[in-house]
């Protein structure tokens, strides 16, 4: 399926990301080239088949104990945050 | 000890533990070799020289002291995919993203290495993210491979992901590395280079400190210059860890001594799907050549079909960017990474984003994006996952019949830098023959086998059942007994 400049637009602010204006009809050109491609996993028959969940059969997601394991280490966190103050991140403004 | 550089891991285990060489001795001769060859090849962005030559000289002190009981790396100089964060050494994933990213953690695989004693030489080159098939996508350029078509001074890929890993033991810069696999990071780059490769079973390797990519295809393991040192390392690497939830609670095997058993009598499966269009009759040749090898040490082989191959690499591309798309989201500037500041947060997001990812790294994110959103979900990542099913499914029936299958490792020999990076499908399809194995969660190994008609390496691929490592490592070391494959870049640095 091919995609427009304007879902390109759409998926790029999904996902944060700022995309010039000159990158928008050559990304939707890329991105449409590779879905064509993918467009062949419509031949499979998938009718009645489970979708893969787990790489290895047979193990099931383990349950750990509901304790803390880390914790009141604030300045390791903090080590390698592009603005902290006072042990906390410092972020743009959030709330008007 | 003469040419400390050229040893394999074994020997210059076996060498420290006789007092014939100290590990200050090869850490130093390392030091060196990539002193001198870095400008040119770039696999490593970060040489960690002082932090070697402790760790050295502490391993020293540990061989000396009597009755102690040897580590087994103990003193063994490696380098370390730039993937797995290190504690206090810049761990960049390749990206701008992280290009000041100091970790105050160290990755569990890592910190297996260290516990078993060997000694770390530095960070070495990747594709951003693990994102590439031949490391250009890296945000500190390209690797260039030791190995040159002889008379022509065109650089050629080491492959990738993992082609600092790959560049860096071809080239004898260090004994060993570690790697990454995804979709072929591991394999293909070996099979470039002429080196080993073992991409493990999902959940063999700890996943806990490494930069996560697409989380159910990722899978540690080591690259190294013989079958035996790769099952080594990954004796090592490998093992439970109850920090990575799909880590495997399974004692590990002891993978060396599987490199000493026969194949009289295992079956190997041929599977007829991987014969694609284009391949180069020297591949296919050398393939038959590989059945030939295991025949005649007594293996039976067996044709075998894996119906929905021609499906793995497009699902993959389905899976891998829509699991990258959610893992690369925490890349949001605030609590660690590059930041830039814009007009109000999101333009913040954004703006961080886009400076700190590079175009194929971008161009993931937005497929997986795509993928995932509202409306497409059931489309693209249900089906996707339906074929993922499907193809796990082909393998379990082929592994009720055979033990172990050979395939080449990549449809191609190594290509000039540059030479694809234009095509992203073209790029792709170089993992046509490894994608499959991490689809299925299954272990596979590369291995060099001969040398094509322009004297580049080429390599063979062993496949097993899930935790079935050690038939990987029979299979594999007898292909190498069988291939006698000795060739090495000639040094042009």
């Amino acid at each position: 399926m091919a995609i427009d400049e304007k879902t390109v637009q759409r998926v790029a602010h999904l996902a944060r990301l700022a995309l010039p204006a000159d990158r928008l009809a050559p990304m939707a050109q890329e991105i449409s080239g590779i879905l064509a491609w993918i467009e062949q996993l419509q031949e499979v028959d998938v009718k009645n088949v489970a979708p893969m969940t787990s790489a290895v059969a047979g193990f099931a997601l383990p349950l750990r104990e509901d304790v803390v394991t880390e914790g009141a280490n604030a300045a390791a966190i903090l080590v390698n945050a592009p603005k902290a103050e006072h042990g906390f991140f410092v972020v743009p403004k959030v709330v008007e | 000890m003469s040419d400390l550089t050229a040893l394999t891991l074994a020997a210059a285990l076996d060498g420290m533990e006789k007092k014939r060489v100290s590990s200050l001795e090869l850490t130093q001769a390392f030091l060196r070799a990539i002193e001198a060859a870095n400008p040119h090849l770039n696999a490593f962005v970060t040489v960690t020289a002082e932090r070697a030559c402790a760790m050295a000289k502490a391993s020293d002190a540990r061989r000396a002291k009597k009755g102690r009981v040897p580590l087994p790396l103990d003193g063994a100089p490696l380098g370390i995919k730039d993937l797995f964060c290190t504690e206090g050494v810049r761990s960049t994933a390749g990206s701008r993203i992280l290009g000041n990213f100091i970790p105050p953690y160290e990755s569990s695989v890592t910190q297996q290495l260290w516990r078993d004693g060997a000694v770390m030489l530095g960070k070495l080159n990747m594709d951003e993210f693990a994102m590439g098939s031949s490391n250009e996508t890296s945000a500190f350029g390209p690797v260039s491979s030791p190995w040159r078509k002889p008379g022509s001074n065109a650089s050629l890929t080491p492959g990738g992901s993992s082609g600092g890993s790959a560049a860096a033991v071809a080239a004898d810069l260090c004994l060993g590395a570690t790697a990454t696999d995804t979709g072929g990071s591991i394999r293909q780059p070996a099979a470039f280079t002429g080196t080993v490769g073992i991409k493990p079973t999902y959940g063999r390797c700890s996943r806990w400190g490494i930069v996560a990519f697409a989380s159910s295809l990722d899978q540690a393991g080591p690259i190294a210059k013989t079958v035996e040192d790769g099952a080594i390392l990954l004796g090592s690497m490998a093992g439970h860890d109850p920090r990575d939830s799909t880590s495997l609670a399974q004692a590990v095997p002891d993978f060396r001594k599987a490199c000493g058993r026969s194949v009289k009598g295992l079956k190997i499966g041929v599977p007829k799907e991987y014969r694609v269009d284009g391949m180069p009759a020297e591949i296919e040749n050398l393939w038959t050549q590989g059945v030939a090898w295991l025949q005649e040490q007594g293996a039976v082989i067996r044709d075998i079909s894996l119906p929905h191959t021609k499906y793995a690499l497009p699902a993959y591309y389905i899976i891998a960017p829509a699991e990258a798309s959610s893992n690369l989201a925490r890349y949001d500037g605030m609590r660690y990474g590059l930041r830039v500041e814009g007009k109000d947060l999101t333009q913040t997001y954004e703006k961080s984003r886009a400076e700190g990812f590079g175009a194929e790294v971008q161009r993931r994110i937005l497929i997986g994006a795509y993928v995932l959103s509202a409306g497409y979900y059931d489309a693209y990542y249900l089906r996707a996952q339906k074929v993922r099913a499907r193809i796990a499914e082909d393998f379990t029936t082929a592994f009720a019949e055979v033990d172990a299958i050979l395939t080449p490792t990549a449809p191609s020999a190594a290509f000039a830098l540059g030479e694809r990076s234009g095509d992203p499908i073209q790029m792709y399809l170089n993992d046509v023959f490894t994608v499959t194995a991490n689809l299925a969660g299954l272990p596979g190994i590369s291995v060099p086998a001969a040398l094509d008609g322009a004297g580049l390496p080429l390599g063979l691929q062993v496949i097993g059942r899930a935790l079935d490592e050690e038939t990987v490592f029979a299979c594999a070391a007898a292909i190498e007994r069988a291939a006698g494959f000795t060739a090495k870049a000639k040094p042009w640095w």
